[in-house]
């Protein structure tokens, strides 16, 4: 019977299509506002999965989460150290620091800019701006509508560029062990071991030194053209390493706290919630670019020890031991990634906002879907009787409807959730990092649109077969 | 009350027998203003190797009788017995299985699947009975090319005429060899020419000495291929005609 079924479903093309439609729409609208939903909860911890080799985040006890920054004594990180079972700990200084660009950036084209780019950025196909990249401004300024380059435009960079002070997120690593900076080593696309595009950690230890992330030098840097957005075939990685190479030649330079800091290195950072520019410097330095104040340590970063066997304690032990003797918040990475999202979850009004998408894409794929069927099985309603007059029991009948609502879920869930996919990959950038838009597809999300789908299917259907189960096959000689 | 007595009850060994005993049937539809009785305690034998018509003016309780008869229906009283299978005592599963293996189907909108080829919708009672659907289209085909639809089995139903249609309903009426075969109006549908060669092809494919065949119809000009006539009027049979079984007449 079931071929019968499958015939039945796709012999009419136009309601076929339509329940397809409907589920897939319902499929992606749910997967897709899941996506950028935990995209977007992921990226409030972005810190925390970028800083790596502590077990153990330890901070005021009022820090609720990790973007809440509440200064602590210096201290206190003697009273850690003291605890037993933590085998090392150092400060960590998270502030949001205000960098003045101070710096002309058309000195910097003109310099690191090679004869052959300049020729194709004049004779390439003409480009159509798009009003999201940072970078047409500097195009525009860059290629002047004469098309002429022999003589240089009067101007190189937009004046409003310089001594604009721009937002950013300062984060001083301690001085000697460097815990909590980027792990050195080239990047090599998403998942990648080391996180430095240009420079290494030891260049932080040059006077004034500072490493900036790559979005966020592209953001403090618009007008000089540190990628090549429309290149084709797109600009190799080596090629790009090597203009930041010519770039930090230059030694480009920002003002911090009116202290200058000079960027030695361009390293990968995960996005961040508030997506500013992440500058990295030592502990020592991060405290003289921000306003002096009496408490200055915001994190405490701690290693568990090993126990006398030689195996690891529990880090969720120590910090519990931690926060005993101490009285500081201190919690695993993983306890203050859920703590961060917990937070985000209760205080913002963003879960609120994404369940209203997410269900008004359930109720209408619902509608959609379920109307669709219903009228599917409603229209069929004589066949499903004759069949039921020649001897077919309501079980199989049952059971061909229900096939029939499982293979349009399927189809639905599958295109849905490719689509949603799809649209994913597409707000990648080519080292596979995450953009603008944020969007993480947990599995969890796969299986929870699946009971939506399967939810929608059982519902139409459910409601379309108590009607051929109630129906008399006598219908078949009514004519 | 005596049954009406079986024509040439013993002119032969394989000669008719009471292939569908009706009782005291009575139904009613709705109540109250609304109360219709449709059958009025009808009294009926049908017999095997007949084609059997029942006759009366629209409304008269035909097609009640036949879905009764059919097992699709449930009576209010009275008691129908086919092959002996006392069918109003059985429940709903019962029935479903009755109707699958022993009643094959004519109706007068065809009621084929649009979706499926002629030679699909020929194969449904063989798929219904368990048949794997090659084996159960390749049957069908047999059938439908042998009432000369051989061209039309990979068809669509919307491909065909009203009286190809009729054949490959009645194919599938046949397929699964049923021991009764129920058509209700199989001729209303389709012009008065169309109607006669469809019920040629009844009398010759489906009348078989084991098997009956009932035919409802009002038309009064296919009247002459039954064996066995009753006519029924307002709930009841009236009267009960048997024909001489030479049937040369048109
Ligand atoms: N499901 C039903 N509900 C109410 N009345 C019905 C129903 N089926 C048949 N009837 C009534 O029962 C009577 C007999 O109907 P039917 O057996 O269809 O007559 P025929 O087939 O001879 O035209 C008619 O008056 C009809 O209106
Ligand atoms: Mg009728």
């Amino acid at each position: 019977m079931s071929w019968i079924a499958i015939k039945m479903l796709v012999g009419d093309r136009a309601k076929f299509l339509g329940i397809v439609i409907g589920l897939t729409f319902a499929a992606a609208l749910i997967t897709q506002q899941g996506s950028i939903f935990c995209g977007l909860m992921l990226r409030t911890c972005a810190l925390i999965s970028d800083v790596t080799g502590a077990d153990l985040w330890v901070m005021d006890p009022g820090v609720r989460f990790v973007d809440d920054v509440k200064p602590m004594l210096e201290s206190n990180l003697d009273r850690v150290r003291g605890v037993n079972g933590v085998k090392w700990a150092v400060p960590l200084y998270k502030g949001n620091g205000r960098a003045k660009l101070t710096f002309d950036p058309g000195d910097i084209k003109a310099a690191t800019y090679p004869p052959d780019v300049l020729r194709r950025e004049r004779e390439g196909p003409p480009r159509s701006p798009s009003p999201s990249n940072v970078f047409t401004k500097g195009l525009d300024l860059f290629a002047p509508a004469s098309g002429d380059f022999s003589t240089p435009p009067p101007r190189w960079y937009d004046p409003a560029e310089v001594n604009v002070v721009e937002s950013v997120i300062l984060l001083g690593v301690d001085d000697s062990s460097m815990v909590g900076a980027p792990p050195g080593g080239p990047v090599i696309g998403p998942g990648e071991r080391g996180r430095m595009w240009v420079g290494t950690l030891e260049d932080l230890r040059r006077p004034e030194s500072i490493v900036i992330d790559r979005v966020g030098l592209r953001k403090l840097f618009p007008g000089c053209h540190l990628e090549e957005p429309f290149a084709d075939p797109p600009e190799s990685d080596e090629a790009y390493v090597a203009r930041l190479r010519a770039f930090l030649r230059s030694a480009p330079e920002i003002e911090m706290n009116d202290r200058r800091a000079v960027i030695v290195g361009v390293c990968e950072a995960t996005r961040s919630f508030q997506s500013s520019p992440v500058v990295y410097t030592l502990y020592s330095r991060a405290k003289r670019f921000m306003p002096m104040e009496r408490k200055m340590l915001t994190f405490i970063l701690a290693q568990t020890a090993d126990d006398e066997g030689g195996k690891k304690l529990p880090p969720e032990i120590v910090a519990e031991r931690i926060r005993r003797a101490t009285g500081l918040g201190a919690w695993t990475s993983e306890n203050f990634t859920y703590r961060t999202i917990k937070y985000y979850l209760i205080y913002t009004g963003i879960p609120i906002n994404f369940g209203i998408t997410v269900f008004l894409g359930f109720l209408v794929g619902t509608a959609i879907a379920g109307q669709t069927f219903y009228n599917f099985t409603i229209e069929n309603i004589k066949q499903f009787g004759s069949l039921k007059a020649m001897g077919a029991s309501n079980g199989r009948i049952v059971a061909m409807i229900l096939l029939q609502a499982a293979v349009v879920g399927a189809i639905g869930y599958g295109i849905g959730v490719g689509l949603s996919t799809l649209f994913g990959f597409k707000t990648l950038d080519r080292w596979g990092n995450p953009t603008e838009l944020a969007y993480f597809t947990p599995w969890q999300l796969l299986p929870i649109t699946a009971a939506a789908i399967v939810f929608i299917c059982v519902l139409a259907s459910l409601v379309s077969v108590q009607r051929v189960v109630r129906l008399e096959p006598a219908v078949v000689f009514r004519s | 009350m005596p049954a009406d007595a079986p024509p040439k009850a013993d002119s032969s060994p394989a000669g008719p027998s009471v292939a569908v005993r009706v009782r005291g049937l009575t139904k009613h539809f709705g109540r109250g203003d609304q109360l219709v009785k449709a059958l009025d305690g009808v009294d009926l034998d049908l017999y095997s190797g007949q084609m059997s018509l029942i006759v009366g003016p629209s409304g008269c309780g035909k097609t009640t009788l036949l879905s009764v008869i059919a097992g699709i229906l449930d009576a209010d009283e009275g008691e129908v017995a086919v092959f002996d299978e006392a069918i109003t005592k059985m429940g709903d599963r019962a029935k479903t299985r009755f109707r699958a293996r022993r009643i094959g189907f004519v109706f007068q909108q065809y009621n084929l699947l649009p979706a499926l080829t002629a030679a699909e919708n020929a194969s449904i009672p063989l798929v219904i009975a368990g048949w794997k659907k090659g084996p159960a289209v390749a049957k069908a085909s047999e059938v439908l090319a042998s009432i000369g639809m051989a061209k039309k089995v990979g068809s669509l139903p919307s491909q065909l005429s009203g009286g190809q249609m009729q054949r490959v309903a009645i194919a599938r009426a046949l397929v699964h060899d049923p021991q009764l075969l129920v058509c209700d109006e199989p001729t209303a549908a389709l012009d008065h020419e169309t109607g006669l060669t469809v019920m040629e092809l009844l009398r010759e494919s489906a009348v078989r000495s084991d098997r009956a065949v009932v035919v409802v119809t009002h038309d009064n000009r296919v009247f002459h291929f039954g064996d066995r006539i009753a006519h029924m009027d307002d709930g009841r049979v009236d009267k009960v005609e048997d024909r001489a079984p030479d049937r040369s007449a048109a």
